[in-house]
């Protein structure tokens, strides 16, 4: 098992490695950053000095060395635009997304499964079609639209809602949280639930097409033969079952969730890690688009880690490491 | 002049506005806040927050003209020595008296920080002296009429308080000391800053308790906390939402001619342009754009009115200077050129191109109000009088950088300057790296007659004089079409009816000026 999870990190690295090379070659394609970050008064002597500071006046491949040597040593480079670490910027925007990241895949688990399972037992019925109805809306509708639309109804014409922000947070173990007060979560239901959306359409239909495949299969019309209470074949056989396919995809897009929630978090200002990313893409910020994306292989390289791990507890067949 | 007894109403209301309610503002911001250390990443966010915290030896006015501030006073000894003289009894947020020594400190701190960009509006003082706590004198090497201008742009921190100091410890609060009339409560990055009020304030303690300035970039996203009530006033208002906010009660809107000018670049360096041609698409013997009257004839086939209706949506002025109205050095006798496609369409054929010829024209789609909007109606504007134009616009980023590497033959830039002068300087004197002229010339239009009347008005400390000087050469540039200008921006807030703001040309949102 060690072994298994030291080889699993072993490629990560080498992925960040190639990752950070194409994205030092690509923000460089762009163009200079010097031309973004010097102010309109800076006459040719400030730019070049503010070049030569941040040794962006050197050629690209010892630009790329300096990266490397520093990155060694645990320092990712500090970003043009906020004059901090790159790691400590994205470190504080981690919890902000993480916790919408979560509660979006909570919604979508909590809600989809249930209604995916309603549906797949009862296809034909107006529930089963009126919820596989709703899912192709979830699936559909862009997510910057419904997050606008639930911004002009919940908080501009019905007020109940805060339009956008985090509002206060509280610390816990260090990291400020929203969901533990009031205020927090009334700042988070609209973010977490239009991200949850497209998740819960996701789930949804999983949930149904692995109950209608398993319903019709042997053990369950074994278990149900053996005289089993419907609430326990479906609880627990069905469901088991099921869950292995509900399992990758969900902890693959929890993944892209956390990465790639921009339109979310800036529709809804929310301080997450979404927005830095296009904030440093726009400012041609390169030490925190590299460490960035360095972050976020890490993240799914670790959560596909953790969906195996869960495919073994889940499925007593598959045996991780061996061949 | 206000009837007395409206004005003791006044008063009475606005002490019990003070005493009874904890008075919190809230305000939505339309550009990232990237670092509270006033010495290190010079953008309009971040000096907006450090005016709330700092001062500066100079302020700017609502017009965009220089005026007192931590000094109360300046002159010019001689040609090259300049001396200040701070107010007395100012005190900064922890009770300490300022004194001369802090601002010493706070220019070489502009100075020397590590990739600070400030250095430059210090690097001119060759010299500096504190006489006695109040006085401060500056020695430049040579006549230099913009040392009140420039310290404009340096703020006097704490020299207890930012000795050491890192960026780090200015955002964090620690060295968050300053003379400004609020003090720093906490920066939380990417989403809000809080201030609270400086009751000690020597301009006047300011209305609000406590200022949060929201940081929400997304134009749908800050015209939907205004209109929830998230906030209480937004800055920047999108032209398409305009109409709404005018027609609802609940709110009111501050607007002023912006400092921000429109214009278009045209290359004059060289003889083959990259995106001029024939209109078969074949190369042209020579630049067109490098005759005067081709320049002028595209500046009379552009309706900069209609432009300003239609796609502004009134949010903005027809140019006819690089600057403003109100701003030093613009020059009022000098017109908008008139919309005249025929008087266009003489000159092309009097230049030599009866056939007009065809053009690309470069623009950012994302930096300035309706830019691409704009760039597709003066192509079409140009194509009508026989320029063959096409569009081509890019986001910022991928822009600035090809513009500044002088790729385009046609492009549009966005400019704001507290001075004609300033502007002339940055954008169309000969490129000379030693006197710091012409960074941003594009075009390169050079005119040794223009960079001489620079450098007189420059050495001039007379404002008077210097200002003449500067309509003089603002003159000589615009009769040459050095730049074909197309509007100044108005700059728009929107806010609940029950608050005021003094529109500033610079700009600025200052929660101290809203009451």
């Amino acid at each position: 098992m060690a072994g298994y999870i030291l080889q699993r990190l072993g490629q990560a690295l080498a992925v960040i490695f190639v990752m950070s090379l194409l994205v030092f070659a690509g923000v460089y394609a762009i163009g200079d950053p010097m031309a973004i970050m010097i102010p309109p008064e800076a006459t040719q002597a400030d730019a070049a000095r503010l070049a030569a500071s941040l040794g962006l006046d050197q050629p690209l491949w010892r630009q790329y060395l300096v990266f490397l040597q520093q990155a060694a040593s645990g320092n990712l480079g500090v970003s043009f635009a906020f004059q901090v670490p790159a790691v400590t910027l994205i470190l504080e925007r981690l919890p902000a997304t993480l916790e919408l990241a979560v509660a979006a895949t909570l919604i979508a688990l909590v809600f989809g499964i249930p209604l995916g399972l309603l549906a797949g037992l009862k296809p034909r019925s107006f529930v089963g079609r009126a919820i596989m109805a709703g899912s192709i809306l979830g699936f559909s509708l862009p997510t910057f639209w419904v997050g606008l639309l639930f911004i002009m109804v919940f908080s501009v014409q019905l007020g109940w809602l805060p339009a956008s922000g985090r509002g206060a947070t509280v610390e816990l173990l260090g990291i400020p949280l929203s969901f533990l007060t009031l205020e927090g979560l009334q700042h988070m239901l609209m973010p977490a639930l239009n991200l949850a959306l497209f998740k819960l359409a996701l789930v949804t239909r999983l949930t149904r097409a692995g109950a209608r495949e398993a319903l019709s299969l042997d053990y369950v019309r074994f278990a149900r033969a053996k005289g089993l209470t419907e609430a326990r074949v479906i609880g627990v056989h069905v469901l088991r079952n099921i869950l292995i396919p509900v399992v990758t995809v969900v902890g693959l897009e929890f993944g892209s969730l956390v990465a790639f929630a921009v339109v979310t978090e800036t529709i809804f200002a929310w301080p997450g890690m979404g927005k830095l990313l296009i904030d440093s893409i726009n400012a041609l910020d390169r030490p925190v688009i590299v460490a960035y994306l360095c972050v976020t292989v890490l993240v799914f390289v670790l959560i596909n880690l953790a969906v195996d791990l869960a495919y073994a507890v889940l499925d007593p067949r598959v045996r991780l490491g061996a061949q | 002049m206000i009837p007395l007894k409206i004005r003791w109403f006044a008063c009475a209301a606005a002490l019990a506005a003070n005493t009874v309610l904890a008075a919190d503002l809230r305000i939505g911001m339309a550009a990232d806040i990237t670092s509270m250390d006033p010495h290190a990443v010079n953008i309009t966010p971040n000096n907006n927050i450090g005016w709330h915290v700092f001062d500066a030896l100079v302020h700017v006015d609502a017009d965009a003209r220089i005026a007192p501030g931590l000094a109360q006073s300046w002159r010019a000894v001689d040609d090259t020595t300049w001396e200040f003289r701070l107010r007395r009894n100012l005190r900064f947020h922890d009770g300490s008296p300022v004194t001369a020594e802090d601002v010493l400190f706070s220019l070489e701190r502009a100075e020397k920080l590590p990739n600070g960009q400030y250095a430059s509006f210090v690097q001119r003082l060759t010299e500096k002296r504190a006489p006695d706590p109040y006085t401060l004198r500056f020695k430049t090497a040579t006549p230099y009429a913009m040392v009140p201008y420039d310290l404009n742009s340096i703020f006097i921190v704490s020299k207890k308080a930012a000795s050491n100091a890192s960026p780090e410890d200015f955002n964090s609060g620690k060295a968050m000391i300053g003379t400004g009339p609020f003090r720093f409560t906490r920066f939380a990055r990417g989403d809000r800053v809080e201030l609270a009020k400086n009751p000690a304030y020597w301009g006047g303690a300011p209305v609000w308790d406590r200022v949060t300035f929201r940081i929400i970039p997304n134009d749908p996203a800050r015209i939907a906390a205004l209109l929830a009530g998230d906030v209480d006033a937004i800055e920047a208002i999108p032209t398409p939402d305009l109409a709404r906010i005018r027609g609802d009660k609940r709110f009111r809107l501050a607007q002023k001619v912006s400092w921000r000018t429109i214009f278009f670049h045209a290359d004059q360096y060289r003889d083959a342009s990259p995106f001029v041609s024939d209109r078969a698409g074949k190369p042209l013997p020579k630049n067109p754009l490098r005759d005067v009257n081709v320049r002028l004839a595209i500046s009379k086939s552009i309706n900069r009115q209609a432009i300003v209706e239609r796609v502004m949506e009134k949010a903005a002025i027809p140019a006819s200077n690089l600057v403003s109205p109100p701003v030093f050095g613009h020059v009022a006798s000098i017109k908008p050129e008139a919309y005249d496609p025929e008087g266009a369409k003489q000159l092309l054929a009097r230049a030599g191109y009866p056939d007009g010829f065809a053009l690309t024209l470069h623009a950012p789609n994302n930096r300035y109000v309706n830019d691409d909007q704009i760039a597709q109606a003066v192509a079409q504007m140009l194509s009508r009088v026989g320029i063959a134009t096409r569009v081509e616009t890019m986001p910022i980023n991928v822009y600035l950088p090809k513009a500044r590497n002088g790729d385009f033959s046609f492009a549009m830039l966005g400019w704001g300057s507290f001075s004609g002068d300033l502007a002339l300087r940055a954008l169309l004197a000969a490129p000379d790296a030693g006197k710091g002229y012409g960074a941003w010339n594009w075009s390169r239009y050079a005119n040794a007659a223009l960079d001489k009347m620079l450098d007189q008005g420059f050495a001039t400390v007379d404002e008077k004089k210097r200002e003449a000087m500067a309509r003089e050469a603002a003159a000589v540039a615009l009769k040459d079409q050095a730049v074909v200008p197309l509007h100044h921006q108005i700059a728009i807030w929107a806010m609940k009816a029950n608050i005021n703001y003094v529109a500033r040309t610079d700009e600025y949102t200052f929660a101290h000026h809203m009451k």
